[in-house]
């Protein structure tokens, strides 16, 4: 079995968020990156996969040179190569036809992304994948199993959990529940050190179109002050709520 | 031209979502001068759509579960059919799995969580948020058709009163490689995603044993209930309860957080909700400073007295 995860080079979630140029650039000072959190849950079940079924992973990333102590990372955590594109993310179907040029002839049988990146939060890489290559599809997947040519996936939806089959390949748009936050793995110094062997492979980019673009950023307004009420006194609580909130 | 929206239905009746799409696409309908379009599948009640500024709905009747490829390519057929530059989605998990698919097949630009009307039509520009609710962003669309995602409870429902037809649409749908074996729903809980309400506890209720303060409270309120990561973590709640940047968001009108001590993660996955309650015995918890109102003191003490008062002011109402 072959699988690629898609990994975004994302702000810590700890980071302070801030912007320069008149609020048209994030500001990277100081901010430490990581693999995206629901990417970094499908790279570890992608590592399981390898574990138990023998699977070959590889890690995508679309991006500048900045981003590969990223790409290091989920190979220290245990993938066999990894591929950077060498260009800006700009938006989502940018991305996702870099990264279909790439993989086109690739032949994975499973392509794993996070649900959405903790940065812009666009939600549409997997999705926009499986529609470029006309794969299978789960969005919000929470368990997965592989079997032959066929897979059984979990899909989180409002309200509850579906289960399906989808045939190979399949593109999921994973999270956690596809392993849990303690099989995390925190790469140690043999993974480190190997990680520095395995194939990193810079490739130029397609030159895929952005159909959108962020032009400006703002930071929320600053909240007023808490409104504290006396621990005996819940009927101003309700008051308040009914009365000034209009909530209830 | 027109504004399309695509109105989700919940066993044959429209989601409350499907009535803010509406009022969004009249909003984008009057800015461009043109009319609003909405595309369903098995809407029994379709004309109340006629409430919220829909002239016209296509509704689809189709057997058999959601499937993403296959609502999307009737979503696509009712966009080419009304000629749509601009379609509206909701934020919901089905409209978010489908819509990326809808993107490629419309070669349509797609911005998600999207919180106010264009703030302009060119070049087109959306408000969305961004950094999980960290921060907003301008972003503009370039394609000729947009695709627009509204975040939850965002825009709101706004009434306006519009002679509307419903028409049978019948497109050819696509076929999918992916069955659904099995569903599992609780039909009688309020769920995170339609809540106006949200109750959530954290690990000052010191385990899953107290969670019927906060299963009582949120059925006083008609609430869905909600929890902090770590409590996720331990065990003591479901994931699909975990609240936060790396869990579900959160756009409610009120939210309550109760020993919740307000991680910068969560404060910044409930931000979008428009009112914060917290009640916590530690004053120096971090939510106080992201809440509109606050109690100090003890959750034990203090909640079983606000499901009382509230059912008594409920009685009342």
């Amino acid at each position: 079995m072959k699988i690629l995860v898609c990994i975004s080079h994302v702000p810590d979630t700890t980071s302070k968020i801030n912007f320069v140029e008149n609020d048209t650039k994030f500001d990277t000072n100081g901010v430490q990156y990581i693999i995206n959190p629901n990417d970094e849950f499908g790279l570890t079940r992608a590592m399981w996969f390898k574990e138990k079924a023998g699977a070959t992973v590889d890690v995508i990333n679309v991006g500048g040179a900045e981003t590969e102590p990223t790409l290091r990372k989920a190979l220290a955590i245990g993938a066999d190569s990894a591929i950077r594109v060498n260009t800006e993310a700009i938006e989502a179907t940018q991305v996702a036809k870099e990264i279909v040029a790439v993989v086109k002839d690739g032949g994975y049988d499973l392509i794993i992304a996070g649900r959405e990146s903790i940065d812009y939060n666009g939600g549409m890489v997997p999705g926009m994948i499986a529609a470029l290559i006309d794969a299978s599809y789960v969005n919000n997947c929470v368990g997965l199993e592989v079997d032959g040519s066929q897979a059984t996936a979990i899909r989180e939806i409002d309200g509850g959990k579906e289960t399906v089959t989808a045939a190979l390949p399949l593109v999921i748009g994973g999270q956690k529940g596809l392993v849990e936050e303690s099989d995390l793995k925190i790469p140690n110094m043999r993974g480190i050190m190997m990680a520095r062997k395995k194939p990193l492979n810079v490739v130029e980019p397609s030159g895929a179109a952005a159909l959108s673009n962020t032009k400006h950023y703002e930071k929320p307004a600053p909240k007023g002050e808490v409104k504290l009420v006396d621990a005996d006194n819940v009927d101003q609580l309700i008051e308040l709520l009914h009365n000034e909130a209009k909530v209830i | 031209m027109s504004v399309l929206i695509y109105a989700e239905t919940e066993g044959g009746k429209l989601k409350k979502a499907a009535l803010e799409v509406a009022s969004y696409g009249k909003a984008v309908a009057d800015q461009m001068g043109t009319y609003v379009v909405a595309v369903s599948f098995n809407a029994a009640d379709a004309d109340t759509l006629g409430n919220y500024g829909v002239s016209k709905v296509l509704n689809i009747a189709f057997e058999g579960n959601f499937d993403a490829k296959i609502y999307a390519s009737g979503i696509q057929e009712a966009a080419k059919n009304v000629a749509a530059q601009v379609v509206v989605v909701s934020s919901s998990a089905d409209s978010r799995f489908l819509t990326p698919l809808l993107a490629v097949g419309l070669e349509a630009g797609y911005a998600t969580n999207v919180v106010a009307a264009p703030s302009s039509l060119s070049p087109f520009t959306v408000k969305r948020t961004a950094f999980t609710n960290k921060a907003f962003t301008q972003t503009e669309i370039s394609s000729d058709t947009k695709i627009i995602g509204v975040s939850n409870n965002a825009f709101g429902l706004v009434e306006n009163q519009t002679a509307c037809s419903v028409e049978a649409f019948a497109p050819s749908l696509a076929s999918s490689s992916v069955t659904v074996e099995s569903v599992d729903k609780a039909t009688d809980k309020v769920t995170i995603a339609d809540a106006d309400v949200v109750v959530s506890g954290g690990r000052g209720l010191k385990g899953p044993e107290n969670w019927h303060l906060i299963e009582d409270l949120a059925e006083t309120l008609g609430a869905a209930t909600a929890c902090s990561k770590p409590v996720s973590d331990m065990g003591w709640r479901p994931h699909s309860e975990h609240v936060g940047q790396t869990g579900k968001p959160v756009a409610s009108n009120l939210y309550i957080a109760i020993g919740v001590s307000g991680a910068i993660q969560h404060l910044a996955g409930i931000n979008s909700s428009k009112v914060k309650v917290v009640i916590n015995n530690d004053p120096e918890a971090p939510f106080f400073k992201a809440a509109d109102y606050g109690i100090v003191g003890d959750a034990f003490e203090v909640v079983p007295q606000l499901i009382e008062k509230l059912k008594a002011f409920k009685a009342q109402a």
